[in-house]
């Protein structure tokens, strides 16, 4: 039978063996809420996937796109070696712009650590200079090598090597997510498969009943397949509807900062919980058939 | 139609019978008698094809039981309506519906079912008991309505199971004529009890052979019965 058809009539259902098989309530209520309890988890697998992975695009793009020239340099000379690096900076193929740090935003800076109103004149502070790049970047070793030559307090940090780290930790941020959420949908697998098993054990004179009259294992298993696809599609949209509304109520990112309160998805990436619940039934309906027929095969 | 050629069966490593011989062809009568244990309900089950021979040949409408996948066996098994002894049905649903469920698990629930369904009830006489559920009738109505349900898609063979084990002896007789009628429709039937009134009943009725199974072989019953 054509693919459509099929899904079709595992919505629409075969009266009779609907009817052959009565509904088990403990099964049934199994079935229902461990799909929402596992829809509801996945949601919040898919928000943790999806955060950590804008965090690693967003570190790797500012990161990459960022570079830092740091002069440390006697106070008579740090203006003329900080002319001389804009200058270099500005003959170099790859930077966008340089811009010095005005003693208000080195201010800024150093303010998380030591507080507003720091005397900033009485510090002997490097001046740092923030380069944006464009294309596909600087050469940063041609860059240095220039630096050395013509401003000797200069110190080039192209962030690689903090960047990286980084990047790396939110990629196996993003791997976990990911993984969690496999492991919510093999448990949930295998929940609809002891759940079928149980269901079939339970209506062993049923089946046999079916059989004597000449029903096949694909009709006998078709009343438990659909029902527990069914219970599992409720179920999952159910859960998914609650865990993205609780995404929903946490605190905004922009207001109270940081990565935990930037949990949830953006854009595009809202329609994702939209797949858990057809993910669940399929993975219900592979589960749950492939639990029936072995069973029944193994009963003759 | 149904043929057993030197059939054995050996259960958890006993022999119940073996060298079994029987045919059970278009219109033929036969009685299957024989002590509690002898193996009578398997020798039924073997003909249906709810068990395998240990040894020998079961041909079943032409085609051998070994060599039929599950799903021949599930539409042979459409060919053949069993009553069995505790005439199991889904006792959820209700009396009408159980037996409709040979067409139902068929695939042909409508057309012209409905009729015939309603002709079937009349014919075992529970057109009153249509809407009941199976565990609200006696044994007698049970039993009934298990021939119906065995009947429904016209089957070419009936094997009944003690049939008569739990009714008294007029709904017996009702029931023995039923099977009578069905006969001579062409049905093959084989019925299995050690009623030995049922016999002699149907003596007068139908040209039946009696078989009678002890000391593991299948015998004809003598003269007596």
């Amino acid at each position: 039978m054509p693919v459509l058809p099929r899904l079709l009539s595992l919505v629409t259902g075969d009266r009779g063996a609907d009817r052959a098989v009565p509904p088990s309530g403990f099964t049934s209520w199994l079935t229902l809420g461990a799909a929402a309890a596992m829809a509801f988890l996945a949601v919040f697998a898919l928000a943790f996937s999806a955060a950590t992975g804008r965090l690693a695009d967003r570190w790797s793009e500012e990161l990459a796109r960022t570079s830092t020239l740091r002069i440390s340099a006697p106070a008579e000379e740090m203006a003329a070696q900080t002319a001389a690096a804009l200058r270099v900076l500005g003959q170099t193929p790859g930077v966008a712009e340089a811009h010095a740090l005005t003693a208000e935003e080195q201010e800024a800076l150093l303010a998380p650590w030591f507080g507003p109103d720091l005397p900033l004149d009485s510090l002997p502070l490097p001046q740092l200079v923030e380069i944006v790049e464009e294309g596909e970047g600087f050469d940063p070793a041609g860059l240095r090598a220039r630096l050395v030559a013509e401003v000797p307090g200069a110190v080039l940090d192209d962030h690689a090597r903090w960047r990286e780290p980084l990047v790396a930790a939110a990629g196996r941020l993003r791997l976990l997510a990911t993984l969690s959420t496999l492991l919510i949908g093999a448990a949930l697998v295998a929940m609809v498969t002891l759940a079928v098993q149980s269901s079939l054990a339970a209506n062993a004179q049923i089946i046999r009943v079916l059989r004597l009259v000449g029903a096949r294992d694909v009709y006998i298993a078709r009343a438990f397949v659909r029902r527990f696809t069914m219970r599992a599609l409720l179920g999952a949209l159910g859960g998914t509807v609650l865990g993205t509304a609780a995404l929903l109520i946490l605190p905004r990112s922009d207001v109270a900062g940081g990565f935990l309160t930037g949990l949830g998805f953006a854009g595009a990436s809202w329609l994702l919980p939209l797949t858990i619940p057809p993910v669940a039934a399929i993975a219900a309906f592979w589960a749950s058939r492939s639990a029936a027929l072995t069973r029944l095969r193994a009963e003759s | 139609m149904i043929e057993l050629k030197d059939v054995a069966y050996t259960y958890g490593g006993a022999e119940l019978f073996s060298g079994l011989g029987l045919t059970l062809a278009p219109g033929s009568f036969h009685f299957l008698t024989g002590p509690s244990g002898a193996g009578k309900t398997t020798l039924l089950k073997l003909c249906y094809g709810e068990l395998t021979a240990t040894a020998g040949e079961v041909t079943l409408f032409g085609e051998e039981r070994r060599g039929l996948s599950r799903d021949a066996l599930a539409l042979t098994r459409r060919r053949i309506g069993v009553v069995h002894q505790d005439c199991q049905f889904l006792d959820h649903l209700p009396l009408a519906e159980n037996i409709a469920l040979p067409l139902t698990v068929a695939g042909r629930p409508g057309g012209g079912a409905e009729g015939d369904l309603r002709d079937l009830l009349a014919w075992v006489g529970l057109t009153q008991q249509a809407g009941q559920l199976p565990p609200q009738l006696s044994g007698g109505e049970r039993q009934r309505a298990a021939l119906a349900r065995a009947v429904i898609t016209s089957p070419d063979v009936i094997i009944a199971d003690e049939p008569t084990g739990n009714i008294d002896w007029e709904m017996s007789q009702r029931l023995l004529k039923l099977l009578v009628e069905l006969n001579r429709m062409g049905k093959a039937v084989l019925i299995a009890t050690h009623d030995l009134e049922l016999i002699r009943a149907a003596k007068g009725m139908v040209s039946a052979r009696v078989l009678r199974l002890k000391d593991r072989r299948l015998q004809m019953a003598g003269a007596g019965l």
